[in-house]
This record gives C-alpha cells, structure tokens and sequence, in this order.
C-alpha cells in the first residue's frame, strides 16, 4: 500500500479544552491514484492532510493513529526527518494561492529554494532548474516571471507558482487543499487540468480535498466523504452517485447542482418545485447603463451600456466572473451608486434623477432590496436578528415592527425564540433567513440576490435556494439574482444574462442558454463548471419513494 | 531611472508638505508668544518707542503672509532667530550641541534594537515559554516607566549606593579633556585620536543616559517585533515553506524574520518620536549638554524664541528621519515600488 | 460546522458579561489591573480626606527625614509629609490625562470619522492636519504648544489632548473606513438609513470597541505626558503637588542618597501608567482576543 491511513486522531487543544477534530479516519491510496476528500466546513478534511504532512498548527496534535507512506511509519518519524519528506516525497497546494507565497521574495527565488533544500539543484544550476520548474506549469515568458514578485501576478498564475514549488522536486505523492476555491470557474478549470496532467504524467497520487462534490467527481478515482471529524462514506464517484448508501451523503449529493435537478430535488427529501409567478408589466428598465470609475488614463469601465428589463414577478439571472462587472451593475440598480450613464426606471419613471446619496429618503427605496452575498457581514454585528429586521419597518413603512417581525420570521423559516441572539449567536443558514427577512421588511417589489449562497455550505444553499422560489410564489416579487455559478442561477431565473469585461455577450431564457449557447464565452463557462455525473433517475426515485412510505 | 529611483525621488517630495506643515506650525507658534512679542523681545525696560522700533524691525506691523514669508527666507538663511538669555543666535547653539544629543540617540537606539529584536522574535518563536513571558513583561513594565524616573533610579543605584557609574554630570569628567572634533561623538573621536583613557571615562558618562533612553523605546520595539514575527509565522507563506520542507532557519529567519520587519521599520519612526522626546527628559536628569536641555534652560528663563527655535529644528530632524525609514521602507518591501 | 455551532451556542449561553468574567478568570494580570484602577479612581476622588498631614504646610524641623512610621514616605527638603503630597496629587494628575484624553477621544473621533466615511476632499485636509501633528516628535511639540500658549495647567491639558488627537483621528478613521462598504452598512442605506444615521446608529458603535483600548492605552501615555511636562517645569508650579514635579525636586537629592524624595511619587506615577496599559491590554483581550500580542 502507498499511502496507509489508519485510525487517525487529531485534537486541538483551545480555551475549553481538548476539541477532537478528526475520528479514527481511514483510508488508502495507490500509486498512480487521485483520491477525493469531500465535506463541508468543518468536516476536519483538511485537518487530515495537515496530520499526514505534520503540519498541524502548534495545537494541534496526532492523538492516535497510524499513517504509512511507502511502509514507513510517519507518525514515528522525528521533525527532522519530516522535514527531508516534505517537499520530496510529499507536497501540499493549498487555497487562496496569492497567501501561500512569500510576498516579498521573487517566485523564481522561492523555487530555488525548495530545489536547493532537497539538493535537487547548486547555486549555479538553480537558476536553470526553476526555470524548467515554471515551463513545466505553463506560465509563459518563465525568464521574466522568473523575477516577478506574487503581487504582481493574477491568483491563477500564483497557484501555478505554488504547483511548481510542490512539484519541483518531483514528489510521489501531491496533496492538494481546495487548490481552486476563490480562482474564477475558468481559471479553476485550467488549473485542475494542469494538475491532472501532470500528476498522470509523472505517476504521481494524489489527494483532492474539496468541498465540491463535482470537482471530485471530475477528477478523481475514489471519493472520501467527511462530516464532523469522521468518514461516513467512500467509493468510486460513479457507484457514490447512484447508489448513496449514507444519509449525509445523499443529502449532499442532491444538494449539489447538478443537469437535469429541479429547484426541489436539491432538497432531501424533494419537495415540490413551487410555481412561477404570472408575469407581468415591465417593473425595472435599465436603458444604456455605463459606469466609469477615475479619470483620463486611469479611468476604468466597470460597466458598459448595458440594457435590460426585468418584469413584475420575473426573476432574471445576472452571470459572470469576478470583474465582469455584475456588482457594479447590481449597486446602480439598488441605488447606492450613480451611474455615470444611462438611465434606470422603476414602474417607466426614471429613478436616477434621485442622486444615491438621497436615495434613502425616496419613496422607491422601499420597493427595492437587496440580500447580501455574505449573511454574516451584512448584519450589524450589534444588532438582535429582531433590531436588524425591524431596522428597515421603522424607517421605510408606518406599520408596527413588532407584530411583522415576527410575521417575516415566520415567512422565512426563522425560529421566533432566535430573534433576540446577535449575529454572532446564529448559524450560515440562520443568518441567511434574517438577511432575507430584513430584505423583504419593507415589501420591495426587486430583490436583488447577490450571490445570497455563496459562502454557504451546499447542504443550506439548497434550503436557501427553496426558501427563495416559496417566497417569489407566495409573494410575486421580481428577483434579480446575480452569481458567478450558471448552474444554481438555472434553477430559480426564467432568463439569463452573461457578462463579460462590463457588456452583456448573451442574454435568452434560461433553457436555450444552457443547452445551445451561442457565444463562445457562455460555452466556456458552461463547459468550466464540474459537473457530478448523472444520478440514476430511476433508483433514486425507488429510494425516495422507499423513504417516503416508511415516512407515511 | 529605474522604478526605485524614482519612488525614492518621489518619497524625498513626498516629505516637503510634512516639512511645510511643521514650518507653518512653528510660525504660529512664535507668533503665538505670551503677550506681545515685541515687548516681549524688547526686555522689561522696554520704552513704548523702543517696543515700537523693534516691532518694526521685527517685521511683526506687516500683514501675517508677508510676516510668514520672512520667517521663511531667514529659516532658509539659517536664521532661527537668537536666544534671548544668551544673545546666541539659535541655530549656533543647536549646532553645537547637537552632537551629543546624537550620541546619546544613537547609542540608546543602537542598544534597544540589539535587545528588543531578538527578544521579540525569540518570544514569538517560542510563544508561550519562558522567554514569550518575560518579553511580555518587559513591554507592559516597559512602556509604563517614565523616563526621567528611570533616570532617577539609574543615578540612585549605580552612582550613590553601588558606585559604578561616574557622577551624573555632562558627557565627560572634567579631569579629561574633549577630544579633537571629528564627528562630535566623544567616544568614536576619542578612539579616533587614540586616546583610550578618554573614550572609555566618555562610554562610562553615556552608558546610565544611554540605557534609560534604550529602556523607553525598547517596549515598543519589542512588542512591534513579536507580534509581527506571530503574524508571519502564522501567514500561509510559511506554512507553504514548511509544506516544502524548508530548514527551520530558513523558513524562521530567510521567509518569516524578512515579513516580519517591514512592520517593525514602520515602528521605528514612532520609536524616533519618543526618543526625541524622552531626549529631553534624560538631558535633564543626567545635565547632558544636548539639544533637549538646551531647550529647557532656556524655558527655565522663559526664553520662548529659543525654545521654538529647538522646536522647529527637532520637527526638521524627525521629518528626515522620517524620510530615511520611509526610503529604508521602499528599499525592502519589492510592493511599494509599483507606481 | 459543528464547532462553529457549539461556540456559538456557548456564547449565547454566557453573554458579554460571561464572557468578561471568562477573561478575567483566564487572566489574573487584568484582574488585578482593575483592582489597581479602582485604587486609583477611589484615591483621586477622596484625595484631602485621607491624607495624614497638610501635604502644603512645611516645617524646616523635620526637612528631609527618611521613611518612618509617622511619615511613611519621608519628608522633602522643606518638611513636608510626601505620602500626603502623593496622594492629594493624584486627583491633578488624573485630572490632568482624562480631560486631555477626552478632549482627544471626542474631537479625534469626529475627525477620523467623517475622513473615514465621506473621504475625498475632507480625508485629504484632516489627513494633511493629523500628518503634520505627526511630523513633530510629539513631546517637543507640546512643549513648544505650552511655551506658545502660556505655562498653566489648561494649555498642559490642551497640548497633551493635541498630540493625542491623531491617534484617535487615524484609528477613528481606519475602523470606520474598513466598515463604509461593509454588507451591514449597504444593509442600513436599503434600510433607509441617511449617511449620518449609518456612520452614527450603525458604524460608529462598532468602531468603538478597538478606540476604548485606544483610550486606555492612551491614557497611560497621556499621564506620562503630562507628568514630563511638569517634570521640566511647564504647567503645573510649586508648590502645587504633582507626581512629575515631585521626582523634579526630589532628582537633586538622589545624588546626596535621599531617595525617597523623587522614589515614591515615581512610583506612583509608574503605578497609574502600568494600571492604565495593562487594562487595555485586558480590555484588547475583551473585544477581540485575536489581537492577544
């Protein structure tokens, strides 16, 4: 066996105490094999690959457990010893690449080394071997990035700098830890393949840890499935897919978007996709929008006359990558930024005449909201979940906020005996409920959605995501949603908008976007997203049915 | 020009709004004098005529833009005015001693960077031993100790009960002689000139000024050093550096130490405010003839211009330090240097 | 997730004042920084009612006379009881830091926070005021403010709140500025908030944990300030007791071995700074233990 985990324990030691955060995990991995490590925040998967490499944080510290690379015995090994491993037999990439360089040390320097540490190269060869080292990860012009600080480089070229400082000395085994969250869909694509090729090429194993059951289904050869600490699953990615043994797993597997899921099925058990609302009149006209940010040289374009309607009870997605200029748009259009041309209409009356800065005396600023991307930033981190809820009722309508506090609580599935903790006191999901109450306080008639489940796990993003259409059924609002992710906008918007460098490339419904695309960037896109195979129709409906009539 | 260059230029500009504001302060401030300035610098037995022709000479009947503009030709000239008590002009006084106020800066800060530095680090090293203990004991004692109580302590303990150091007066015992002039430190010019007995009575005046100065400025400095050594030490960086199996040495010193002094330079301008300040304050209790109690002589005998003048000339200093860490900065950190 | 769950639940549990109770088991050293704080605010407040002696009536008999149980801090050069003075000069020198530090904390807060949130034209002018306080080492300025302004106490107060100012204006304006486009500030203009609602009701009570920490720190600082000023003979005139004026008097007879003259108002000047520094640090440990240095 190459890599042999067995009955691993890792517990931190923190202000109350011992906390264990992996449990008696074990697993296998052979030559030539990439293996996936799936769970959500706080499953302890990355934890365990800290534990395989040794390098947990000061406190934490290997329990129990055994792990053996190569027939050696890891755990028993002195730091010494570790140290002459790590990088020659074992690398690690890790997330947010931009961090995990040196950021004042040239990145040519940086390879160096590592080379030199494992004697891999002399002072005189070093130069040549790290040149080789950025030719081998595709960056182009390597003599000059040779001299290039991390600054100076986008996120997708730093995490090529961190795969060939991994890969430099030629390790058997690479270890990689979400190697792509915070990286643009298409640069994740490019950098999962370079690491696939190259691992294949070189005979290399490999561990993918990720919270993205697609991503692992795409790359990897056996799926390890964590929650709290412990493995509850493992298999191959297909046999996983259509036959979920474990309830966690089938919870997150139909929690992941995925072709063909409706809106309901990402909920286990499915629910009933709720009806779109009738459409209506036209209810917000963005006529020639641009928006320039600075002056003469420096001037930027975020947005780029861009047009479009939105009617009353119609929910449009607003796609793109990070830049493109979909939050630059959504600002204007909630009013808390002039455009600097064009024109915005709520009801046919234009609404720029109101500069942003007086906006929130108008009487349209009740009729349009927002809902945060980030629930636990957008709360007044001093406010009860019931102060922030009652914030907009005070100040936009005459009712009394205590009565529709509790009424929107209830509206979006918020426990009323929560609504007097501070933010700090709820969970993602709750904070989510409390944004969206607050959103809709004041009865808008547009809410935008700016990515609202973005930094949620996949599990409360589907609850989310349901809770959203159930409201638009029972309350007829429009929803702009804006999101990086084609495949969670498909299942709420009845069209679609792409936008790229500040202008829209393609605009349909939502059906003819994702099946016959016909700009070639939407194809890009579309084709960038990793995809979890095809669930089985036929034997998941035989368990749902199977659950439900244990259930009745 | 390379880049670096012209940011260095760039950061040189960058001083003169700093220099401006400090020379439009000091304006103000003389023109702010008790009283009236002319009666003021005319002397008690002043006649109304008399006050009246020095107000004129002093330019102070003219409009306050065409009084500021002459303040600023005679700053350029050299001129800070002269001292009252002494009829020196300011600027020749200040010269002369400022040497001494140099020597004893530089000695102290010399001495607090070589204890505070690696106790900081070494404290973040090994965060939570002993050593992490006693350097945050060093700096919450440290930044608590006045100055010239230290000062005070020093004298009492080494001087009057142990008898170690020499008696608490100027920078040399009068049974020596003041070394020839080169650079105006005692010690380095006494060495200079060979003369060991002197340079060692002229390193026995400075050590007690020296070390209290040093035990101000060493909590700052410590506490910069360690924190930021901590937050290198816990950057990603590292933990990529250790994932690639980098020595200890390197990873501590070659990838964290470098990250974690560009915070520590940044300190170091805060330090220099202290010091000058704190200068004054160890002058006194150790009749160091520097600049500082220069200052204070003469705000014993209420010469106002005088203490302006030393006023206006330690803000001048502190803004070209300021430049010197700010270029320092540039040098080290490869980030500043875009655009 | 689950560990995320179970903090927060815990925290629910136990609330702010459990959590202070928690900080302050946890670290005995900011236990005692309030037990000394309280020392001191009780003295300043009592002040002539628990003094021994007149701490201003001289009696040449018993000039210059060590430590004793009469006179537990000795007597100075001219008789009189120096325990008295210490004590009857705390309330001037505390006096002296709060009101300076006042003064610093709300005109300092003002600034930075409309630079902060407004920024543009009105960052540049207070950012280009503050730079140039900053240009000065700031003890030599407030000498020179009070040489300029007159040698009384108020301009003490005033010079020490001027060199103050820019701490308060740049933390003000730093935790303001990284909140201005925070989701919960957006949240509070969709809410109907107007500019000054969300910089007063929403960011500003946010800011102000990390400026209490500022205070206290500052506030040591401050006395030390204020006690340097006096120790060269601005501000405060004998024979009016005050700590730093004290050690001034007191310095000439160290070299002659009667300490005690300049020893025990040292101390106790040390003592309110060491309190003060060590309660921000507690205080720091409170609002956000992260920044545990």
């Amino acid at each position: 066996m190459f890599l042999d985990v067995e009955n691993l324990n890792v517990t931190f030691k923190t202000r109350r105490g011992l906390v264990s955060a992996v449990r008696d995990v074990s697993f296998t991995l052979e030559k030539g094999e990439t293996l996936g490590i799936v769970g959500e925040s706080g499953s302890g998967k990355s934890v365990s690959s800290y534990a395989i490499m040794r390098i947990l944080d000061r406190n934490g510290r290997i329990a129990n457990g055994r792990v053996s690379f190569d027939d050696m015995d890891l755990t028993a090994f002195s730091n010494r010893e570790m140290r002459e491993l790590r990088g020659r037999e074992i690398s690690m990439v890790f997330q947010n690449p931009r961090a995990a360089l040196n950021p004042i040390r040239k990145v040519g320097h940086q390879i160096e080394d590592v080379l030199r540490r494992h004697s891999r190269a002399t002072k005189y060869t070093a130069r040549k071997k790290a040149i080789k080292a950025l030719e081998a990860v595709r960056i182009s012009d390597p003599e000059k990035r040779y001299d290039a600080y991390p600054f100076e480089l986008s996120g997708g070229m730093c995490q090529r700098i961190v795969i060939a400082i991994a890969l430099a000395c030629d390790p058997r085994l690479l270890i990689a830890d979400e190697p792509t969250t915070g990286l643009d869909v298409t640069t994740q694509k490019v950098v999962m393949d370079l690491l696939a090729e190259l691992t294949t090429r070189r005979g290399m194993s490999s561990i993918l840890i990720t919270h993205d059951l697609g991503l692992a289904a795409e790359y990897c050869d056996r799926i390890v499935v964590m929650k709290d600490g412990e493995i509850v699953e493992q298999g191959k990615p297909d046999a996983l897919f259509a036959r979920p043994a474990n309830a966690y797993t089938r919870r997150l597997i139909s929690a992941t978007p995925r072709p063909g899921a409706e809106i309901g099925d990402l909920v286990d058990p499915p629910l009933p996709s709720p009806p779109r609302p009738e459409l209506g009149a036209p209810l917000l006209q963005v006529k020639n929008l641009s928006k320039v940010f600075g002056h003469g040289d420096d001037a930027v374009t975020a947005v780029d006359d861009i047009s479009f309607d939105i009617r009353e009870g119609e929910t449009l997605g607003l796609v793109g990558e990070s830049g493109c200029g979909k939050s630059t748009t959504s600002s204007m259009v909630m009013r808390l930024m002039d455009p600097s041309n064009g024109e915005i209409l709520l009801n046919g009356k234009p609404m720029t005449d109101v500069p942003a800065a007086k906006f929130a005396r108008d009487p349209r600023r009740a009729s349009l909201q927002m809902v945060f991307q980030d629930a636990t930033d957008s709360i007044n981190p001093r406010f009860t979940a019931r102060q922030a809820i009652a914030d907009p009722i005070r100040r936009l309508t005459d009712e009394k906020p205590n009565g529709r506090v509790e009424e929107l609580a209830t509206q979006v599935g918020l426990p009323l005996t929560l609504l007097d903790r501070f933010p700090h006191q709820l969970s993602g999901g709750q904070k989510a409920r409390v944004g969206i109450a607050r959103a809709l306080a004041s009865r808008p008639k547009l809410l935008i959605l700016d990515e609202p489940t973005a930094a949620l796990d996949v599990s409360i993003q589907a609850v989310v995501l349901n809770l959203l259409a159930e409201l638009r059924a029972s309350l007829g609002v429009s929803y702009l949603f804006v999101s990086h992710d084609l495949h969670v906008v498909r299942l709420l918007c009845d069209r679609i908008i792409v936008m790229r460098k500040g202008r829209i490339v393609e605009e349909g419904d939502t059906a003819s976007i994702m099946d016959n695309p016909t700009d070639d960037y939407t194809k890009t896109l579309l084709a960038a997203t990793p995809m979890a195979p095809r669930a089985d129709r036929d034997e998941v409906d035989i368990a749902i049915t199977a659950k439900q009539a244990i259930a009745e | 020009m390379t880049p670096r260059t012209r940011l260095i230029l760039f950061r040189v500009l960058q001083a003169i709004p700093a220099l401006a504001g400090v020379i439009l302060v000091s304006f103000i401030l003389t023109r702010m004098l008790p009283g009236d300035p002319a009666a003021y610098f005319a002397g008690p037995a002043a006649t109304t005529e008399s006050i009246a022709e020095i107000r004129a000479a002093m330019g102070l009947d003219r409009s306050l833009p065409v009084q500021f503009l002459h303040y600023v030709l005679d700053l350029f000239s050299g001129d800070l005015g002269n001292s009252l008590s002494t009829g020196q002009p300011v600027l020749e006084e200040l010269a002369r001693r400022l040497p001494a106020s140099l020597e004893l800066t530089f000695t102290a800060l010399l001495l607090s960077c070589g204890i505070a530095l690696p106790l900081g680090i070494a404290a973040a090293v090994n965060q939570g031993s002993w050593i992490d203990h006693v350097c945050r004991a060093v700096v919450t004692a440290g930044v608590s100790l006045p100055t010239f109580f230290t000062g005070i302590v020093l004298v009492y303990v080494f001087y009057y009960l142990l008898g170690w150091a020499p008696s608490p007066l100027g920078r040399l015992d009068f049974v020596y002689l003041s070394p020839p002039d080169v650079t105006g430190f005692y010690v380095i010019d006494a060495l200079l000139a060979g003369d060991m007995e002197t340079a060692w009575g002229a390193a026995r005046q400075l050590i007690l000024p020296a070390t209290t100065l040093a035990l101000f400025t060493l909590a700052p400095l410590a506490r910069m050093a360690r924190a930021s050594m901590l937050q290198a030490l816990s950057s990603d960086y590292i933990r990529t550096a250790r994932a690639a199996g980098l020595r200890e040495g390197q990873v501590i010193f070659g990838y964290a130490f470098q990250n974690a002094m560009l915070p520590v330079i940044t300190t170091l301008g805060m330090v220099f405010s202290f010091m000058l300040g704190a200068n004054v304050l160890v002058e006194k209790v150790f009749a160091w003839p520097g600049i500082g109690s220069y200052a204070v002589e003469a705000l014993v005998v209420s010469d106002y211009a005088a203490v302006q003048g030393f006023v206006l000339a330690m803000a001048i200093l502190f803004v070209l330090l300021n430049l010197v860490i700010d270029i320092l900065y540039t040098v080290v950190d490869p980030r500043t240097r875009e655009g | 997730m689950a560990l995320a769950e179970n903090s927060a639940s815990e925290k629910a549990h136990r609330g702010f004042g459990g959590h202070v109770l928690y900080v302050l088991s946890e670290n005995p050293i900011t236990a005692v920084a309030f037990g000394l704080f309280a020392l001191i605010v009780i003295v300043a407040i009592l002040g002539p009612l628990i003094t021994p002696y007149d701490p201003l009536e001289s009696n040449a008999a018993r000039a210059l006379q060590a430590p004793s149980a009469d006179h537990w801090f000795g007597t100075d050069s001219v008789g009189r009881d120096v325990f008295s003075r210490v004590i009857i000069a705390t309330r001037l020198d505390m006096m002296i830091s709060v009101a300076a530090v006042a003064l610093s904390f709300v005109v300092g807060s003002i600034v930075g926070s409309i630079a902060g949130y407004w920024g543009g034209w009105m960052d540049a002018v207070t950012g280009r005021f503050v730079d140039t306080i900053m240009a000065f080492p700031l003890f030599v300025l407030a000498m020179g403010i009070v040489a300029a302004m007159g040698n009384t106490v108020e301009n003490i107060i005033y010079a020490t709140a001027i060199i103050n100012l820019p701490f308060y204006a740049r933390v003000a304006r730093a935790e303001v500025r990284i909140r201005r486009e925070a989701g919960f500030a957006q949240a509070a203009r969709l809410a109907g908030n107007t500019d000054i609602q969300v910089l007063a009701l929403h960011i500003f009570p946010n800011a102000l944990p990390p400026m209490m920490v500022q205070i206290s720190l500052n506030m040591g600082w401050a006395i030390l300030n204020a006690a340097g000023l006096s120790f060269i003979g601005l501000g405060v005139r004998p024979p009016t007791a005050e700590w730093g004026i004290m050690v001034a008097e007191g310095a000439n007879f160290v070299v002659s071995g009667e300490w005690w003259l300049a020893f025990f108002p040292g101390l106790a000047l040390m003592i309110a700074v060491f309190a003060f520094n060590l309660l921000g640090d507690g205080l720091r440990d409170i609002v956000d233990p992260r920044q545990r240095t």
